[in-house]
């Protein structure tokens, strides 16, 4: 028996569940209620209100992407220059929210924003804010920005820092000329992380912004969820076939950014 | 200087902790508030905002109604779930690891699909697919497919690719010659996978296992379109967020925490100690030398 054929219940399993359904977002784009017609896909793609909320939703997902950025590259280079040991149950901290659940984690941050900071200091809820949605986004993607970078940046080789300090560099110099552009892989693969999911967030929107910052995730989600029958997923496919070019166009964007990337998986 | 810089940094990192673990220790401290206000009223627990008095009532009803069904539903997906994926992915790396280039291309490229795709479009493709199926089994006069068994073929599918790309890194190390090596010994090649291959590459597995848990039980998008009549955790508590629903009973925060806590703290003391066991034995034999 060849080893080769161990594979072959996972090939069968990948045609029918990881392709196939696939096929289903093209195949119910141009299908509506068993007819083959364009109309449906064709008034989406033209409905300027959905390319719009398109828009928003990149802005609001690079701001996001930006801010962890910048606040989780200080975390992850602290935590990669600490001594092992107290380095790895530090970073555990960290990752320990990425297992909880995060629409409880969401759930808790509505209710103190809306209720507890606005007690405490007497200010008027919080909520239905872009400020609070933006931070509730950061709060749940940081976890996937530190995580790269902290891999990435602990793997980096120590001599190099001593030898740009022995040519003479002074530590700005050293961080911006040697680790910065070392540590390239890591921030790609963290902004990939956080990018995607965060165009595709419908429930912190929904749960902290009250509606007012509705994400193109939330569009999708109402296509299929709230406009029940048939007719509505050609609407939704459409939008999915979207945001499928979106997502492989800002992967082949970072891609051609990391050039020392093996094998192209994310993780 | 330097000291000053090097407790900036704590203050840093306590100050992102302090930011990441708010919304659990604000849950945490109110799981143990009064939510029955006034004698025989019905509790809600959507004023999450203000404090009623201390009570241990939370925990007497933590379980009770949909949100212990909801928790039991999600743990029975997950482990049910990641063990299947980590079989079928483990077998399936193996023989990845053994095909030729361009079929091996192919089929990495392809069990990367659930990896880049957003969790939305693959919620939504299940969704269509189960939708399709079941018109199809609903025609020819059969029953449709039950919401357990959608949700099971969901998370088994987006947990395979991780469970496969944990195992192939750590195949690609070991040595073609164990397998060849364990034939020449008389076993056959079945017995040679267990006995040899397997042990080997048992860290990648487990690793795959574990990403495989944590990708089920912290799954909501997919779970979301894909069950109808039957809500896992993450989806009995969104649809209680809702406002002027009922609420979330936040003892579930610690139901949930204390068991994180307590693996974290113990795999840190494992490696403490297997640290501090290598050490000895580095002394060991440097002692010998």
């Amino acid at each position: 028996m060849k080893r080769k054929y161990f594979a072959y219940p996972y090939i069968v399993w990948m045609i029918l569940f990881i392709a196939a359904p696939m096929l289903f977002i093209f195949y119910y784009a141009v299908n509506v209620d068993g007819v083959w017609t364009f109309r449906k896909c064709w008034e989406t793609l033209t409905d300027l209100q959905k390319w719009r909320v398109l828009w928003v939703s990149v802005e609001i997902a690079l701001a996001t992407t930006a801010i962890c950025l910048l606040v989780g590259y200080p975390i992850a280079y602290i935590l990669s220059n600490m001594k092992k040991s107290v380095a790895g149950f530090i970073s555990a901290l960290f990752f320990v929210p990425m297992w909880m659940n995060f629409v409880l984690r969401t759930y808790a941050w509505r209710a103190i924003l809306e209720y507890a900071l606005p007690d405490l200091f007497g200010i008027p809820s919080m909520t239905g804010t872009l400020g609070a949605v933006l931070m509730v986004l950061v709060y749940d993607f940081l976890p996937f920005m530190v995580m790269p970078l902290y891999n990435t940046l602990s793997k980096l080789d120590k001599s190099l820092l001593e030898a740009s300090r022995d040519l003479g560099a002074d530590g700005k110099t050293t961080f911006f000329r040697v680790v910065l552009p070392l540590s390239v892989p890591g921030i790609v693969s963290g902004i990939t992380m956080v990018f995607v999911p965060a165009i595709t967030a419908f429930t912190v929107p929904a749960l902290i912004g009250n509606g007012n910052y509705n994400l193109y995730g939330n569009e999708i989600e109402q296509a299929f969820k709230l406009l029940a029958g048939r007719g509505d997923y050609s609407v939704g496919s459409t939008l999915s076939i979207i945001l499928l070019v979106c997502v492989l166009v800002s992967t082949a964007i970072m891609n051609h950014f990391d050039k020392d990337k093996e094998g192209g998986s994310i993780l | 200087m330097k000291r000053f810089t090097r407790s900036l940094k704590y203050v840093y990192l306590g100050l992102m902790l302090l930011f990441l673990y708010l919304p659990i220790l604000y849950l945490i401290v109110f799981s143990f508030n009064n939510f029955a206000v006034g004698a025989g009223r019905r509790v809600s627990y959507s004023n999450l905002g203000r404090w009623n008095g201390f009570t241990f009532a939370n925990y007497g009803t933590v379980f009770s109604g949909d949100a212990g069904k909801a928790l039991l539903l999600t743990l029975e997906v997950a482990f049910a779930s990641s063990i299947i994926a980590t079989v079928i992915g483990t077998a399936a790396a193996i023989g990845i690891n053994t095909m030729r280039k361009r079929s091996r291309n192919v089929v990495v490229s392809v069990s990367q699909l659930p990896m880049v795709n957003p969790d939305l479009v693959t919620g939504i493709t299940f969704m269509m697919l189960f939708a399709f199926v079941n018109g199809l089994l609903v025609k020819a006069g059969l029953s449709q497919i039950n919401d357990f068994v959608k949700l099971l073929i969901a998370h088994i599918s987006f947990s395979i690719p991780y469970v496969i790309f944990s195992v192939l890194p750590r195949l690609k190390q070991s040595s073609d010659m164990l397998y060849e090596a364990a034939l020449d010994l008389g076993c056959s090649p079945f017995q040679a996978l267990i006995k040899a291959v397997i042990p080997d590459i048992m860290p990648g597995i487990s690793s795959g296992f574990i990403m495989a848990l944590t990708m089920s039980l912290d799954d909501f998008v997919v779970s979301y379109f894909v069950a109808d009549r039957i809500q896992p955790l993450s989806v009995y508590i969104y649809s209680n967020t809702a406002h002027g629903s009922r609420g979330v009973n936040p003892a579930l925060a610690t139901i949930i925490f204390i068991p994180l806590v307590a693996m974290l703290l113990g795999v840190n003391l494992h490696r403490l100690s297997k640290e501090r066991e290598y050490e000895i034995q580095n002394k060991k034999v440097k002692m010998k030398k």
